[in-house]
């Protein structure tokens, strides 16, 4: 054990060290920047319709074509990665915060609350993801902020369960003890000294479901249960280029394209995210 | 107001656990004070109720064990009795504990200032600048070197020795009156431990802390207390001051204790105690030692009580074939 000091962000230098979370990290940066900046970046009103260019392929004035409308498909892509990503960003925020803190409070506690917490939590589990978010947005209506909470039921209990795991772990720790000795109540047991240890795995997992998210957002959008048309989303410019497959490819391929990439930028974050803060994994 | 002057007066403290639907008392009966600058030493072996008594007293029982009758009184509060607002303010405000494993008893993810820090905000209202300039004190005043670069470090940069005075400064950081030290030092190397003690010594004489020492240690015992308490099965079975204590151990456990112990003059063979301590629901009535002792009499079969030796009445005996009786 020595006392000298030793680097602590190892695993931040070791995460940048992965080459997946790198191309990751510009991946989903590149798609947010595009998302944020969509009213100065697009070439045209994604609204705006054309009726003298209705699905025009890909060329010089459209660079990925116009759709059934005469929109501009890649000002429709543009300002949809911002319904897309605000979505999935926000109701994965809510499901992680709103999850870890229950999951949180049944692993300090255990007894009845953790058990009437785990009964609920495999109740909603044993929806599939998809499901259960199409029945509550039919259930509440389409609109941003039910398309945010019904997703955000979706990613909830998978934060319950690791979250209390990972708590019941830490309880047994003697640092908790000794918080206790000190005086500190509950509250800030669980939420300043339990909460940063089980942060890691909290984080990589939100990165993964984060991907799921916008896939359920995207697929919602597809069956139209997302934000109503005429606003773009990724999963409702899928939906029409499906109506138009034969006449016009390009409408369901890019944005598919821009969902799949997306996915992967995610997915390649939450593994290298997983594998530089996993002590076991080789240094 | 007498007692408010005493830091800590624990009076017919009974702690009890519930295993199978069955109350077995873990500590019967305990009373003791500890006054400012004093330090009582708990000893006995493992599984006598030691560290059960430090966390009665710190109100830290695990659920299925409670204090059924007596009271603990902190600079005059009854802990017992009150409500857990009124134990979590004076839980390290007035009384302090420092744990046997330094390693993990500090949060791993947070720096070392703001776990310093940390109670000072609780407790005192202090804001973060300010809390933060405590600790520094603090850690100086444990004496961790370079103090104010350590702030920023995280726990698995100090070593063992460091990590122990780190929870002391934690324990200290407010008005402390009362340190309960559970095995402080068996987890640290000896240079260390004796280290660790010069510094609690220290700090009982400029600070007035008064500190219940839980050890199996009768060498520090003998260097650091004033006053011996043995416990053998959750009972107190000899109360003395430490020179009394050592000149003539009374209770057949603390004699046979002291057998057990290395000496430096001696060359005869240690002696082990037999047997070992019963498992709680196979305890003994009476005398919960009369399964081991070498004295043990039918009237054993009746908890004798506590009685001065030779006149005494500083050093109490738990036991009828040693009291004048």
């Amino acid at each position: 054990m020595s006392a000298v000091t030793q680097p602590r962000n190892t695993v931040l230098s070791r995460a940048l060290r992965t080459p997946g979370l790198a191309i990751g990290v510009v991946i989903v940066v590149v798609m947010i920047a595009a998302a944020v900046f969509a009213p100065w970046i697009s070439p045209y009103d994604p609204d705006d319709q054309d009726v003298m260019l209705v699905l025009v392929g890909p060329e010089s004035g459209h660079l990925l074509g116009t759709d059934a409308f005469g929109r501009d498909v890649l000002s429709r892509i543009l300002w949809g990665a911002r319904i897309s990503l605000t979505v999935g960003f926000l109701s994965t925020a809510v499901g992680v915060a709103v999850g870890t803190a229950i999951g949180i409070v049944a692993g300090y506690y255990g007894g009845l609350v953790d058990r009437l917490v785990v009964a609920a939590t495999d109740v909603l589990l044993s929806f599939p993801q998809l499901i259960m978010g199409l029945l509550l947005v039919a259930v509440l209506g389409a609109s941003l902020t039910n398309l945010v909470i019904a997703i955000a039921v979706t990613a909830a209990p998978a934060f319950v369960r690791l979250a209390r795991g990972s708590t019941m772990a830490m309880r047994e720790r003697d640092f908790v003890d000794a918080c206790r000795s000190l005086g500190y109540s509950d509250v800030r047991i669980m939420f300043l000294h339990v909460l940063p240890n089980i942060l890691d795995e909290l984080v990589v997992m939100a990165s993964l479901w984060l991907a799921a998210a916008i896939r359920t957002e995207s697929t919602l959008a597809f069956i139209g249960l997302s934000v109503p048309p005429p606003t773009a989303t990724w999963g409702g410019i899928v939906r029409e280029g499906f109506d138009n497959l034969l006449d016009g490819p390009w409408l369901a391929l890019f944005p598919s394209l821009a969902i799949l990439a997306v996915m992967i930028g995610l997915n390649l974050i939450g593994d290298g995210l997983r594998d530089a803060t996993d002590p076991r994994a080789p240094q | 107001m007498t007692d408010a002057a005493v830091p800590l007066v624990v009076e017919g403290m009974t702690t009890s656990i519930r295993l199978q639907g069955r109350l077995h008392h873990v500590v019967r009966d305990m009373s003791f004070v500890i006054r400012p600058r004093e330090t009582l030493a708990l000893v006995g072996e493992s599984g006598c109720g030691k560290s059960m008594t430090a966390l009665s007293v710190m109100g830290l029982l695990p659920p299925a064990a409670s204090i059924t009758a007596g009271r603990v009184l902190v600079d005059g509060v009854d802990l017992v009795g009150a409500d857990e607002a009124t134990r979590e303010s004076l839980r390290g405000d007035r009384l302090g504990m420092i744990f046997q494993e330094p390693m993990t008893s500090l949060n791993p993810v947070l720096p070392i200032g703001f776990q310093v820090g940390e109670a000072l905000m609780r407790h005192r209202g202090l804001s973060k600048r300010q809390a933060r300039e405590k600790a520094r004190e603090l850690l100086e005043l444990v004496r961790v070197p370079a103090a104010a670069e350590r702030l920023d470090a995280y726990p698995h940069q100090f070593s063992g020795g460091m990590r122990q005075r780190v929870m002391i400064a934690l324990a200290l950081a407010c008005r402390l009156r009362v340190l309960i030290a559970d095995e402080p030092t068996t987890a640290l190397d000896v240079t260390i431990q004796a280290q660790v003690l010069a510094l609690v010594a220290d700090l009982q004489r400029c600070e007035g802390l008064g500190v219940l020492l839980i050890t199996h240690n009768l060498g520090v015992v003998a260097s650091v207390a004033q006053r011996v308490m043995v416990m053998y099965g959750g009972d107190v079975v000899e109360s003395a001051p430490v020179a009394a204590f050592f000149a003539r151990p009374t209770h057949p456990y603390s004699s046979a204790l002291l057998a057990a112990m290395p000496r430096i003059e001696g060359g005869s063979q240690l002696q082990p105690i037999p047997g070992q301590v019963p498992p709680l629901g196979d305890m003994p009535d009476g005398c919960r030692f009369r399964s081991r002792c070498p004295l043990a009499h039918e009237r054993c079969a009746a908890l004798p009580p506590m009685t001065p030796v030779a006149g005494d009445p500083d050093h109490l005996v738990r036991c009828w074939a040693r009291s004048d009786a």
